[in-house]
């Protein structure tokens, strides 16, 4: 029986990790997800499996590395600063193709910001924060059960695909309290071996797990490989959600728990008789541009609505290009849109 | 019959000289004579003298050199 | 008189844990020896089917190629958390980290000294030959005093560099790790220290024991520029004043 409790997302996406196998969690405390961290301490040694404090992000983050190496299911989560730190470690992830599982619970910035909700990593997430040509799929939860549901799904992306991969949540889906159906507990020893691993070469010639080769042709090639990769993740694995886009003359596109809010001020639009839509990117990268260029298509204005400068902004540019309007509207530093403040951007948008 | 004798593999050799500093018997010395490398390889220029102690072997950075020793009761 | 070795016995020989690839070292450096110690001591405790061995950054970047074993190559610096992940991932897995002086003693500071502080059942092999190698000989941790380097031309000042770092002493001052000690290569009788120093590193970890550290004084004789023979007189002579050998801890 799928067991349905009241938890705060930080909570959830622990213990849906939890549920989908992952045997080792390296974390450092950071506000605002410091539950998750506290959740996987006080269940992780109960189960069996690995919880470190780590002295330091990028210790965390290589600590990850190597259990991704010995082939087991890891994770390790942060805040905005602390995944600054942590950009060395993803850029290895990415390069020697080891499937992991990164959270970030955003929060103000840039610098020491603040601990207050924000959405302004969003291009270091999608665009590569660390060196060197890679992504990594970065899966944008709007609430807690989603926030649940799409961590089991990292998991099996990571795995499938051999990959980091980021689930960019921030700080109000961190702290914010909703009931949640959690999924059945997997059996870790269920899950499909990893021949690549490093698990001691046994009856097998050596597995070396490296992202480095001294020859331009070879690490051409390494690079060509995930390239590869990346297009086969643009083509399958693209998910977005679309709300009252078919009669729509506005479409809001925004992700996160800023869709969430948008989703309330599509409401009070409607009540007031505006054709106003939902445009939700739910993988942000690989970002749907192909589905929303269809929208676009058939609308006036695509009002793009961010907990930052506007940075989700310039792939819904890219996307749209010159079919529609691309106004923006977002807030900075913490501030939170609300309903009425995205209502009074749809209003002067759709006049 | 010398107690010992080695070999060397040359083409691994890189001609640092430690094995002939570290043979106690004074056995080893530059060839003089290059590999594909490049390198000067050592050789065995006393080999009646090897004991087959294997302090060259022990102190070769490339693990170049294989040591034997007469067997005891031949 | 040509010798019948085929009448002889073999006494000394590759370890069978060794590939037959060629090393990027330069002549007469001691990463050689030590790789052929660590290959020797998975031979002789029957452990290569089980051992990962962590490639650093530095002119051991290549570690991974040397040994028939699985090997992961990590970030610089590293090594030790890496080391850490695996291990606790599988346990049952003899895990272990070769590191220069700047990836164990400068930008690995704090992975190094946190993973001896928790204890961690590996076995951490540190190379320090007292400057950075592949990068052209600049200054390390570990550079003596008034030693030149790329990067202190006029030779280490402790005005504004330090002093070279003892790390090993400073992991000794924890309570978790059961072995540290510092070894050198620089005569026959060292050698065979030092090999009984990393078997014993190894042994401890695949006993459960924990945490070992063997730092292993080391030659870099390009770019100290001295002959590989000056090279190990100089760490005789010299460089063991600074860093003296011996076992720190010995808990087992």
């Amino acid at each position: 029986m799928a067991l349905r409790q009241l938890l705060r997302g930080n909570e959830a996406i622990a213990e849906a990790a939890i549920r989908a196998g992952c045997m080792c969690y390296f974390a450092y405390p950071i506000t605002p997800q410091a539950e998750l961290l506290e959740h996987m301490a006080r269940n992780m040694p109960r189960l069996g499996r690995t919880f470190i404090q780590a002295e330091s992000e990028v210790a965390a983050i290589s600590m990850v590395y190597g259990a991704a190496s010995a082939g087991v299911r890891t994770m390790t989560s942060s805040s905005s600063p602390g995944i600054s730190l942590k950009q060395e470690g993803i850029s290895y992830l990415a390069g020697s193709n080891l499937p992991s599982v990164i959270v970030n619970v955003v929060r103000g910035g840039p610098g020491l910001g603040n601990i207050a909700p924000s959405q302004c990593d969003y291009f270091q997430a999608t665009k590569g924060g660390g060196h060197g040509d890679y992504h990594m799929i970065v899966l944008g939860p709007s609430t807690v059960p989603e926030a649940a549901q799409l961590t089991t799904l990292a998991f099996d992306l990571a795995d499938l695909y051999r990959t980091p991969v980021m689930i960019l949540a921030d700080g109000l889906l961190g702290q914010m309290l909703e009931p949640v159906e959690l999924p059945e507990p997997i059996d870790p020893a269920s899950l499909p071996r990893k021949e690549w691993a490093a698990t001691g070469a046994a009856g097998r010639d050596p597995n070396i797990i490296l992202s480095f080769d001294l020859g331009p042709d070879n690490l051409k090639r390494m690079n060509e490989a995930l390239q590869a990769k990346y297009r086969e993740i643009r083509k399958r694995e693209i998910r977005y959600e679309e709300s009252d886009v078919a009669d729509a003359d506005l479409v809001i596109a925004a992700y996160g728990s800023t869709a969430r809010i948008a989703k309330s001020a599509l409401q009070m639009a409607r009540a007031e008789g505006l054709k106003v839509g939902l445009f939700r990117p739910i993988t942000l990268w690989p970002f749907p541009y192909d589905a929303l260029r269809a929208v676009a298509d058939h609308v006036d204005t695509v009002l793009t609505v961010e907990m930052s400068a506007g940075q989700m902004w310039e792939d819904v540019r890219l996307a749209v290009a010159e079919r529609a309007k691309t106004p923006f509207y977002g807030e900075m530093g913490g501030v939170v849109p609300t309903p009425r403040s995205i209502l009074n951007e749809v209003r002067k948008d759709a006049r | 019959m010398p107690r010992g004798t080695i070999v060397i593999d040359a083409e691994r050799c890189k001609g640092c000289g430690l094995c002939i500093a570290a043979c106690p018997q004074r056995v080893l010395a530059f060839s003089g004579s290059l590999n594909a490398s490049g390198y000067d390889v050592a050789r065995m220029e006393n080999p009646e003298a090897c004991v087959g102690c294997a302090f060259c072997a022990l102190t070769c950075p490339d693990v170049a050199i294989t040591v034997y020793r007469e067997k005891k009761n031949a | 008189m040509p010798v019948d070795v085929a009448r002889m016995t073999k006494v000394f020989e590759r370890p069978k844990s060794l590939t037959e690839a060629r090393y990027t070292y330069c002549p007469g450096c001691h990463h050689g020896v030590i790789t052929r110690i660590i290959g020797q001591t998975i031979d002789e405790l029957g452990i290569a089917e089980r051992t990962v061995g962590i490639a650093p950054v530095g002119c051991s970047v290549f570690a991974y190629l040397w040994y028939r074993c699985d090997a992961v190559q990590v970030a610089h610096g590293r090594a030790s958390a890496v080391a850490t992940g695996i291990k606790r991932a599988r346990p049952d897995l003899v895990v272990f980290s070769y590191q220069g002086d700047g990836d164990f003693a400068s930008i690995g500071t704090a992975e190094s000294l946190h993973a001896a502080n928790r204890g961690e059942n590996i076995t951490v092999i540190f190379v320090n030959n007292q400057i950075y190698g592949m990068t052209g000989g600049e200054m390390a941790p570990t550079t003596l005093v008034h030693q030149k380097t790329t990067t202190t031309p006029d030779g280490r000042d402790p005005a504004t560099c330090g002093y070279p770092i003892r790390f090993s002493e400073i992991i000794a001052t924890l309570d978790a790790p059961v072995y540290v000690t510092r070894q050198a290569l620089y005569d026959t009788r060292r050698i065979q220290d030092c090999t009984k120093a990393v078997k014993k590193a190894f042994q401890n970890q695949v006993d459960g024991k924990g945490y070992s550290l063997v730092e292993i004084l080391s030659t870099c004789p390009t770019n100290w520029r001295m002959s590989p023979t000056q090279a190990n007189e100089h760490v005789a002579n010299v460089v063991t004043q600074v860093f003296p050998l011996g076992d720190l801890v010995d808990r087992g």
